[in-house]
């Protein structure tokens, strides 16, 4: 009986042959976390320790609330500061750096057959290179850095097919909101999802980014991808560690096998107040909203950023609408900048936002007020999320986040092909 | 066993209203953080909820962010046990970890209202209101030696000292 990614790459860390429902002891690869390494901290020093047991594996990445947007934001990462430099932890990225999502695989943390835990929901990201990643909670993460060991169920595997081509117009982010809409957002839940299929190759490592963040929007523990030339490429000037590609057998077993011909699919929008309440941008077109933002975790790679900069380019945003983009990394606002996309946003007359989370999770940098609608690329769209109880949060694709902010209403960007 | 009422919510309560992403990354004492549970699904849950009641869910509760805080609140607030339908992946872990007892069961989910009286027999498995008895599955092994030591801090604390 063959066995799934999610049961080998496990497996290698237990060091005995697992499947699914199995519950194992690992010793992770690497532990992320972001601002609230803090109340790690916090929860670490309860247990009486004065060293982490593994510096090394621990990377932090101040993202959530930068810089501090007030005085005990500033503490916080004070806090963490001091606590990186005490402990000797050598992975530290501080506010300049960007989303840690994009950071941690910019940083080539993600690599192939690892496994990584996360203290935040969308560490399932790193499956789009073919890593074992999920998102844990933080009294598990400072039990991790005191032990480097963390309990885990091994998964049931949800196995996504993918066949055809997208139809212009159409991206990634509408592929995983057209199948987060058809089954639920609990339909992964604690299961690990495999996209596969020669349309799963098809699309960029960036793209790939985007189907394996939003898997933690169904439920899921892990996304996955399988690693192909496209990762290795990326890795061949990135890795910094030796990996070993990890890949299901063509006999493993499976929960299920959902089967999607992507052409098909035509631009799709979450609604308020939940990420499977979707709907044809055609089903919603004409909505006056008030906010854009375009980019985040999910959305603020470079080729989003192209994507929003071609319909925006030369045009003007709608009067009535304010526009933020905000950029995954530093790296990536340096490649926008250097390529001439940062100067089409501000021509556009939209708002460019340091990279960072702040107004996706309601943080800062752009709240909204009781009452207003944003269209957003990001990945959640829960009630009050980004702003006032009564607020509104659509999530699309860039394309038409772009084509919307244009309009002043929300817009199917295949008019702006 | 301790008494308490039902609050009763449905599908997908998720984290941000469970308790919101602007409170998140700042430090609060308990008390301080259980004033703002639930803040933006029903505002009235902070002010009149009572040690020992039971909030009462459909499926995937806790869907949504990691913030363990969304755990960490209801039990601020008092609250003895969760039961829903089915739960989210990282609350059930979060929830587990801080001491906070998640409990899966539909018929109790499907039949219970917000204001009964509901009393839970956690040894016996059995949420009981009035009349009306209803069976969870018991946790798995590997989570009941956290519960018991009170939660993964003391559990792991008692790990250190054992490998000392």
């Amino acid at each position: 009986m063959g066995q799934t990614f999610s049961e080998k790459a496990l497996g290698r860390k237990a060091g005995k042959r697992v499947r699914a429902g199995d519950v194992i002891t690992v010793a992770p690869d690497y532990y992320l976390s972001h601002d609230n390494s803090s109340a790690i901290i916090g929860e670490f020093r309860k247990l009486g320790l004065k060293k982490v047991v593994a510096p090394e594996k621990i990377v932090i990445v101040l993202d959530h609330i930068v810089p501090a947007a007030d005085e005990k934001y500033a503490q916080n990462h004070k806090t963490i500061r001091e606590f990186v430099a005490e402990q000797g932890i050598p992975n530290f990225f501080d506010i300049d750096a960007g989303v840690c999502h994009q950071v941690f695989s910019e940083a080539s943390f993600a690599l192939p057959g690892s496994v990584i835990m996360g203290s935040d929901s969308h560490t399932t990201t790193y499956g789009a290179f073919g890593a074992f990643s999920a998102g844990i909670g933080r009294t598990e993460m400072a039990s991790l850095w005191a032990t480097d060991e963390i309990w885990l169920r091994v998964p049931e595997t949800l196995r996504i097919e993918f066949s055809g081509r997208l139809s212009p117009g159409v991206y990634a982010k509408d592929v995983i909101l057209k199948i987060i809409g058809d089954n639920g957002a609990d339909r992964a839940n604690y299961e690990a999802v495999e996209f596969v299929g020669p349309a799963a190759r098809d699309f960029s490592l960036a793209s790939r980014m985007v189907l394996a963040n939003m898997a933690a929007e169904m439920g899921a523990k892990n996304g996955y991808f399988e690693a192909d030339d496209k990762t290795l490429e990326w890795l061949r000037a990135r890795a910094k560690a030796d990996y070993e590609i990890v890949m299901s057998d063509p006999d493993a077993t499976y929960e299920a096998v959902l089967k999607y011909d992507i052409s098909t699919i035509e631009p799709q929008i979450a609604c308020p107040h939940a990420v499977d309440n979707v709907k044809p941008v055609t089903a919603v077109d004409g909505k006056p909203f008030h906010q854009a933002l375009i980019g985040t975790c999910t959305n603020g790679r470079f080729e989003d950023l192209a994507i929003a900069a071609k319909i925006l380019k030369g045009k003007k945003i709608h009067p009535r609408v304010r526009a933020l983009i905000l950029p995954a990394s530093r790296e990536v606002y340096l490649e926008a900048l250097k390529k001439g996309l940062i100067e089409i946003f501000v021509e556009a007359r939209c708002v460019i936002v340091n990279p960072g989370c702040g107004p996706c999770l309601g943080a800062h940098e752009g709240i909204l007020a009781p009452g207003e609608v944003v269209v957003s690329t990001s990945n959640r769209n829960f009630k009050g999320r980004m702003g006032g109880r009564d607020s509104e949060i659509y999530l699309a694709s860039p394309a038409t986040v772009a084509a919307s902010a244009l309009e002043g209403k929300i817009t199917d960007p295949r008019k702006y092909l | 066993m301790s008494k308490g009422k039902v609050w009763k919510y449905g599908d997908d309560v998720n984290t941000d209203v469970i308790y919101a992403g602007k409170y998140t990354y700042q430090q609060m004492r308990p008390e301080e953080m259980a004033s703002h549970a639930l803040e933006d699904l029903d505002p009235e849950f902070a002010k009149d909820v009572r040690p020992g009641d039971v909030i009462v869910a459909g499926k995937n509760f806790g869907c949504g962010s990691s913030r363990e805080q969304a755990a960490a609140c209801l039990r601020a607030a008092g609250v003895q046990a969760v039961v829903a339908k089915s739960f989210a992946r990282i609350y059930f872990r979060n929830a587990i970890n801080l001491g906070l007892p998640v409990l899966q069961s539909e018929e109790a989910s499907k039949n219970l209202k917000s204001g009964d009286d509901v009393e839970i027999d956690f040894g016996g498995g059995k949420i009981i209101s009035g009349e009306k008895v209803f069976k969870f599955p018991p946790l798995p092994d590997s989570v009941i030696g956290i519960l018991e030591a009170g939660g993964l801090l003391e559990w792991t604390k008692k790990k250190l000292e054992r490998a000392k």
